[in-house]
């Protein structure tokens, strides 16, 4: 049993945090406003390679596990939740890639995401198939005579989908066997038929693009095939386990900056001539937030350290994932209240952290369909 | 193509607080860093690493826990590093610093370029450097904002309050950095691996019987300045309200009192 | 070349004199030399020596003149060409022979970005310590030693450093903290030449050229004086009237948000909860009212001053100077007594 980082963890978490601090914070504001995607901060994040974390250095990454990764996600999105997002989510190609792909789609794709400056995306969700995955109604047909997928079909809700070079699509290679014909198929920013539809206007997590990707009669060559054919439920399953780990660690991060900025406040705003942290009331709010972090948080290094020691690990990364993005909402809601009128002003982040927080309960899978997930494994 | 980058392992002077009741320092608590302008040192021969290729060796004197800000600095790029610690070094002013370090970066030899911060935040004393650099019988060029490799040669801007000055020094020679000169990078995750997770050869070890150096010129004996008392300043909170007739009375009185606690200077404007 | 050592054992009643180092540019006398021989004058009336300046250059004669008018006893001039420009190792060259010469008991130097370069490299070649950026100098009324004062840690405390076996004793000076010397009518100063030896190769540095500072951008972070407006500035002009201040005094303009969403000044010079949070040792709050956004971005600056015609804004809370008036009569009092001066006591 141990519960301690390792020194390279801790010196991480530090440079991350030092980086989160002082490059990240100041950006937040504005990118919250602006709603688009910092590419320079990606590319610092490339620069320091948090973007090729967990996968090896000879596919161009930094090496590392999941707890590294969770790690750097955390300690950004303590200041900026899109930012941390886009971390977070677009590692989950070099980990389907590490995971299914061939050592020739290894070497093609893993540098040019890892440390090439370019962004990965994650493409299963449909207008019709949101928590029912398995209704993805994308088709990918193979054209024999040409040796190619035609993919057609629209995706939605893409975080990234727009910007990224590369984008795994789940669609049905064989629909007539539903969730049993889906398979994994990677398709190039660029390539004919495939377009950007809409941007979407979120409540929150404005700097992550979230967008819809139309395939009209999108050819991509055989060899763009991820894993094996029809294994693509099982493959998008797989990655949403991990993934679900990186969102509770970004629903960590959200609240944990909530709380420290709750901090900071009541011991400096002043009021009945005191500051409020002296009034029982607040302090109580305090320990109570504290105690959620602490609680979200080791549930998720535990859930990511079972997943880097190879132990099945899909019950406890649903569990901190639901776990944790409830934290965050309720968390940045008393950060919030905490700050009386000036948390409701834009001057203060808690607004934009209230609004970030909620997405965490949403998205790579609801809070309810993980309970599904948890009952499911609890019940087996 | 050598450079030694000399980096020094201070608190975070920011965070340093004064305990009211015993106005004492209170050190608990306070992270400690590598001195921001020895970061702009490492970050300038990284630099050239990256443009040039060289081999960054970092030296720095300290007790043990200074490894840490070596590994740091290894982190960060750093081929090598050179911990100079030992009970004898204890003590030592500037002149017996700068007296250690020089024997040690001979030690290390073969070098290039030395590149310095101009000052540590703890004392603020901008006066290693150029000791070393006299120490070594080398030309300095110290307040540099920028840098340049000249076949043979360094070309620095060196900052200066009325106008900044070009210098050109032949190698080898040594510079001081201000933070003018870059922005330091972050350590990558490669680098953090390799510093915390690689060999602990990285960092080598030099106490006194490892360096050339003559025992009365170093530690407490061989400091030629002694702290002879120190104290904090105490301020008061005022919460003055300045009065007068006129508004040119209420602003000669407030320049009084501003010019008594050495805020602005006598005589007017700078 | 034989190192110098310290600790020899060498005789203190061989040493006398205080000595300033003047530092020139483009052949005029830099005030921090005036600051050094006021503070000297004082030492060396204490010691019971007498007070020398030194000046190296080249066709300095004129400008080293100009020091005689002031309460010194000795004005020397390092007359050299190749002392045209700044070089450490001329400068140290010349100034170590001298020394070594003539033997000071304490030797003084700004601690400007080139007497900070001089100086340390001065006391390796002599053998002697250096006391760095001091802001306080007396004499120990008991052993006549020299106790030089200076911030450390940031500020956070004094130390006061000796220098007991080895001479001379130096120090260098922080600009702007000590008297000027002060003219007077009659001199008795002694007026030197100093021919020194020195050789092109001694120089060791090539003067490229200068180059003038740029434009001033804002850096309200490293800004030891920061003027801000606030709503209570009424207008964009309002900005010029702080403008004017923030010169006077060599500092930089701050603003309160209210300011910058006016579109009255950009937001590069925004201090507070959404702008830079700054530190200086004086901020200089006019027309603001001190709303907690605003406090937060600056409540850690060492001195607060506001003016503001509301005697109940809470700026007056935490301000350490405050004046109770219209700014724009403020304002312009305050410049123009800086610019004449007239404020000192």
């Amino acid at each position: 049993m141990d519960f301690n980082f390792s020194k390279a963890q801790l010196m991480l978490r530090k440079t991350v945090a030092d980086f989160s601090e002082n490059v990240v914070k100041p950006r937040a504001e504005e990118i919250d406003r602006s709603g688009k995607f910092p590419k320079d901060l990606f590319l610092e994040m490339t620069k320091m390679g948090l973007t090729g974390i967990g996968t090896e250095e000879k596919y161009g990454g930094s090496g590392g596990s999941d707890i590294e990764k969770i790690i750097a996600v955390e300690e950004i999105a303590k200041y900026c939740g899109s930012t941390a997002a886009t971390l977070s989510i677009h590692t989950i190609f070099a980990s389907v890639i590490g995971k299914f792909g061939t050592e020739e789609q290894k070497q093609k794709y893993l540098p040019v995401v890892c440390s090439g400056g370019e962004l990965g995306a994650f493409a299963l969700t449909e207008p019709n198939a949101g928590s029912d995955a398995g209704s993805a109604r994308t088709t990918a047909i193979f054209d024999e005579s040409k040796q190619e997928y035609v993919l057609n079909g629209t995706k939605c809700f893409i975080t990234g989908g727009g910007l990224a070079k590369y984008v795994l699509v789940f669609a049905l290679t064989s629909p007539e066997l539903k969730t049993k014909g889906l398979s994994c198929i990677l398709v190039e920013r660029g390539t004919p038929g495939f377009s950007i539809g809409k941007i979407e206007d979120k409540m929150g997590l404005h700097g992550s693009e979230t967008a819809e990707l139309i395939f009209d009669n999108c050819r991509v060559p055989k060899d763009n095939l991820i894993g094996p054919l029809g294994k693509g439920f099982k493959i998008a399953m797989t990655a949403l386990d991990g993934a679900r780990i990186g969102i509770a660690a970004q629903a960590v991060g959200i609240a944990a900056g909530a709380l420290d900025e709750s901090i900071k406040y009541t011991k400096e705003r002043v009021q009945f001539g005191r500051p409020i942290s002296s009034l029982q009331g607040l302090q109580w709010y305090i320990a109570e937030m504290a105690t959620k972090v602490e609680c979200a948080r080791w549930m998720t290094y535990r859930a990511a350290s079972l997943k880097v020691s190879g132990m099945p690990y899909t019950k406890e990364a649903a569990i901190a994932k639901f776990n944790a993005s409830k934290v965050a909402v309720e968390v940045t809601d008393k950060a919030l209240q905490i700050h009386g009128g000036y948390g409701y002003m834009r001057d203060y982040p808690l607004e934009r952290m209230y609004r970030d927080a909620k997405i965490t309960e949403i998205y790579e899978g609801t809070s309810e369909i993980h309970k599904v997930v948890i009952a499911r494994e609890v019940l087996k | 193509m050598k450079i030694i980058v000399c980096i020094k392992q201070v608190p975070n002077t920011s965070e340093v607080k004064i305990n009211p009741e015993t106005k004492t320092l209170i050190r608990d608590g306070v992270e400690s860093i590598i001195n921001p302008d020895d970061k702009n040192a490492l970050e300038a021969a990284l630099k050239i690493k990256d443009e040039k290729g060289a081999k960054v060796v970092v030296v720095s004197m300290g007790p043990m826990q200074a490894k840490e800000a070596i590994l740091e600095a290894l982190a960060m790029g750093a081929d090598s590093a050179y911990l100079i610690s030992d009970r004898k070094f204890g003590g030592s002013d500037t002149w017996a610093t700068a007296t250690i370090l020089a024997a040690a970066i001979e030690k290390i030899g073969d070098y290039d370029l030395i590149i310095c911060g101009r000052q540590a935040i703890d004392g603020d004393t901008a006066q290693v450097g150029p000791e070393i650099a006299e120490f070594l019988n080398i030309p300095q060029v110290t307040y540099a904002k920028e840098l340049e490799l000249k076949d043979g040669a360094v070309r620095v801007k060196r900052f200066c309050e009325s106008k900044d000055y070009e210098f050109e020094v032949k190698l080898p020679a040594l510079i001081t950095a201000i933070k003018e000169l870059n922005t330091a990078r972050y350590p990558s995750v490669k680098g953090i691996f390799k510093a915390y997770e690689g060999d602990e050869e990285l960092v080598k070890i030099l106490t006194f019987d490892d360096l050339n150096v003559d025992e009365t010129q170093i530690g407490i004996k061989g400091s030629p300045t002694n702290v002879h008392r120190s104290f904090v300043p105490v301020k008061e909170k005022h919460s003055e309200f300045i009065e007068g007739n006129t508004a040119m009375e209420k602003a000669k009185l407030l320049l009084t009192k501003l010019y008594e606690n050495k805020l602005i200077q006598s005589g007017g404007a700078k | 070349m034989e190192r110098a050592k310290v600790n020899q054992d060498i005789n203190l009643n061989d040493y006398n004199d205080v000595w300033v180092l003047a530092e020139t540019v483009n052949g005029k006398i830099l005030p921090i030399t005036l600051e050094l021989m006021g503070e000297g004058r004082k030492l060396a009336n204490d010691l019971g020596k007498k007070l020398a300046v030194i000046v190296p250059g080249y066709n300095i004669e004129e400008a080293a003149k100009v020091l005689v008018g002031y309460d010194v006893d000795i004005v020397y001039y390092v007359e050299h060409e190749l002392l045209k420009d700044f070089s450490t190792l001329g400068f140290v060259e010349v100034l170590s022979k001298e020394v070594k010469k003539r033997k000071p008991e304490v030797l003084l130097v700004g601690a400007t970005s080139i007497g900070r370069d001089i100086g340390p490299r001065l006391a390796a070649r002599l053998g002697t310590g250096l006391t760095a950026d001091c802001t306080g100098l007396e004499v120990d009324a008991e052993d006549k030693k020299l106790l030089m004062t200076r911030p450390a840690f940031g500020g956070n405390i004094m130390a006061t450093i000796i220098c007991p076996k080895n001479r001379p004793q130096m120090a260098t000076v922080r600009p702007g903290v000590m008297a000027r010397a002060k003219k007077i009518e009659k001199s008795n100063a002694s007026f030197e030449k100093i021919i020194p030896e020195l050789k092109e190769e001694d120089i060791r540095s090539k003067l490229i050229g200068t180059i003038e500072h740029d434009q001033k951008r804002v850096n309200l972070t490293d800004a030891k004086i920061i003027v801000s407006g606030g709503r209570g500035i009424k207008n964009k002009d309002g900005f010029a009237l702080i403008e004017s201040l923030a010169k006077a005094l060599g500092g930089e303009v701050g603003s309160s948000r209210a300011c910058v969403d006016a579109g009255w000044i950009d937001s590069s010079h925004q201090v507070g909860q959404t702008g830079t949070t700054v530190r200086p040792d004086l901020y200089i709050a006019c027309g603001i009212s001190g709303a907690i956004q605003h406090l937060a971005g600056m409540s850690e600056s060492k001195y607060i001053v506001a003016i503001n015609t509301d005697k109940n804004a809470p700026i007056f809370d935490i301000c350490d100077y405050g004046i109770v008036g219209d700014l724009k009569e403020i304002i312009p009092a305050l410049v123009s007594s800086i610019e004449s001066g007239e404020f000192t006591l």
